[in-house]
């Protein structure tokens, strides 16, 4: 709509002198401009996007569905969602915390847990499931004491787990630090003059003004959980049926040169991807556009 | 102490959300990030140095950063553009492609490894093309630049948009009025102000790059000396059990990517400034 704005509106006082059209790109550069972007995102991303889902049914529809329906990736659809249905709650009841913590009140060292929140975005995915074989592992920290005691977290579920925790840690929490921090607490701080509890306020007040935020981060560490490639095969193992989540599974298939199940089982995935992205947008139009004003009837009512 | 600060806020809760916040931040990141100094801590400095610098690894380095550095300059070029052309220009279905831009952040590394590896060998839709002329890029360090431009892509394209959106009208008005041609204008004017974010936008892409793994060792064909990331290089020595050996490495990448983004936000910081005066 901007876009369509800045390029229009100038057209009032300019378009009476073609030629010198000094607030935008003679139309010539823009349609130049505008098709050099479209082949660079055409060949980078909307070409390999095409080819997933061409190679998946390239052997026909019965072979794609046979390849979802093979027990192995049975297994690791049921482990990643697993995986995620573990993560994501944990990391979404952090976020909510960390968000309280740091938007409602202020103590020192503040700026430095932000920073520290937003650790895990920077370190490499290797090295985030590096850090827990480290710990956990048979030359580790614990590597010992958890041998003696026949528990088993890296090369298992447990240690998958605990990789996707770390790289998904910051989504919900920065979204929500970000949100709350531009709502402020002065509603809060007046439904707790109002004589409302903690809970109270939280449930009636927050947490309304916060929810789509909720959702925004929820799906984004979703779409990471499910589709973490680099930190959970570190620590998986690759034990088909057994420690395999999705895309360890979808590079074994790669690798053994069976392409068409490859591309079957990664255009779920890729599937996955594009919901993410049009919750994602759904999302954000709806943050965008002004909360809506509740007549007094409505108020009432509830 | 903790009560002293309460006082600051009438709110509920500091010390529960705080405190779960702080330990369950410890016992996911601080710790386990902390095992990785501790472990390397206890190598001898010229072992550490010597492991560090064999000549395997600098290959690798210079792997991973060299292709890092000009996949970021691509997308600082090309994702620039992009940006300008979504915020600035209209064309049909911009919407649904400027929603697909976030793309490389929803699609998992894996499945955008796999399926550029086969876009782009020698038999691929684009790859067959370009092999006709002799150009290769699958299984060659020009595949793991491919691979760095499309998951560092949404970086550049997301840092400048908001910020060409909120360039005012008013500006390039004025220059217009001051008697600047549209060049003029771009060079003088809208650059100028953009600069420091399509320099975030760089570092923010090179960071992502320097770190990748999944996407790269499909498309990479994974030569020693040649074209083995950094990343796929401590992988490597994990599973030959060379446990100091990867995390001497590791802790090397860890070092680089805590200076990246302390530039990172040093870049934002001037680009904010920027903003505001």
């Amino acid at each position: 709509m901007s876009a369509m704005e800045t390029v229009a509106s100038p057209a009032i006082s300019v378009q009476e002198q073609p030629g010198r059209n000094a607030l935008s790109e003679p139309a010539m550069i823009r349609w130049l401009l505008t098709g050099v972007a479209l082949l660079f995102l055409g060949f980078f991303l909307f070409l390999p996007l095409l080819a997933v889902f061409g190679q998946a049914l390239e052997k026909g529809f019965s072979a794609y569905l046979a390849a979802i329906r093979e027990p192995d990736c049975r297994a690791a659809i049921r482990l990643t969602l697993l995986v995620a249905a573990i993560s994501v709650p944990l990391n979404l009841v952090f976020g909510v915390a960390a968000g309280w913590a740091v938007t409602k009140f202020r103590f020192p060292g503040k700026n430095l847990l932000v920073t520290l929140i937003d650790l895990p975005f920077s370190v490499s995915p290797i090295i985030s499931g590096l850090i827990y074989v480290l710990v956990f592992g048979l030359q580790g920290w614990l590597g010992p004491w958890l041998y003696e005691h026949d528990i088993k977290i890296i090369f298992a579920v447990p240690g998958i787990i605990l990789a996707t925790i770390f790289v998904t840690f910051p989504f919900v929490a920065r979204e929500l630090i970000a949100l709350m921090q531009a709502q402020g607490s002065d509603e809060e701080e007046a439904a707790m003059v109002l004589g409302a509890n903690g809970f109270q306020i939280f449930w009636r007040v927050t947490f309304p003004n916060i929810r789509w935020g909720i959702i925004y981060g929820v799906i984004l560490c979703n779409a990471r959980a499910m589709g973490e490639f680099g930190a959970v095969s570190v620590v998986s193992g690759h034990i088909r049926g057994m420690t395999n989540t999705i895309p360890l599974h979808v590079e074994i298939l790669y690798n053994e040169y069976n392409f068409a199940a490859a591309f079957a089982v990664a255009s779920l995935l890729a599937l996955l991807a594009l919901a993410t992205l049009a919750v994602k947008s759904l999302v954000e139009w709806k943050m965008r556009s002004p909360r809506p004003v509740r007549k007094p009837a409505q108020c009432a009512s509830t | 102490m903790l009560s002293g600060l309460r006082k600051q806020s009438i709110l509920p809760g500091l010390v529960p959300t705080l405190g779960y916040t702080v330990f369950y931040l410890s016992l996911i990141v601080l710790i386990p990030l902390s095992a990785l100094v501790f472990k390397t801590a206890g190598m001898t400095l010229d072992g550490f140095i010597n492991t560090v610098t064999a000549p395997r690894v600098m290959a690798s380095y210079k792997v991973t950063f060299g292709a890092a550095f000009v996949a970021a300059l691509i997308n600082a070029v090309f994702g620039s553009l992009t940006a300008w052309v979504l915020v600035r220009y209209s064309f049909p279905g911009k919407k649904i492609i400027d929603a697909l831009v976030d793309l490389p952040f929803a699609l998992p590394t894996a499945v955008v490894g796999i399926t550029l590896a086969t876009v782009y060998s020698s038999n691929g839709w684009v790859g067959s093309y370009l092999d006709s002329f002799g150009i290769k890029i699958a299984y060659s360090p020009a595949g793991i630049v491919v691979a760095m431009v499309v998951i560092g892509m949404p970086f550049v394209i997301r840092t400048l948009q908001p910020v060409i959106e909120e360039i005012e009208k008013e500006t390039e008005e004025c220059a217009a009025c001051l008697g600047a041609n549209r060049l003029q204008t771009f060079q003088l004017v809208i650059f100028p102000m953009l600069l420091p974010s399509i320099l975030t936008g760089f570092a923010l892409a090179f960071a992502r790059g320097v770190g990748e793994y999944g996407s790269v060792i499909f498309i990479a064909g994974n030569m020693p000396m040649v074209s083995e990331i950094t990343s796929l290089l401590i992988v490597t020595k994990l599973e030959q059990y060379d446990y100091s050996g990867a995390t001497a490495i590791a802790l090397v990448m860890l070092i680089v990517s805590f200076v990246l983004l302390l530039a990172i936000n040093l870049l934002q910081r001037w680009s904010r400034r920027y903003a505001e005066g």
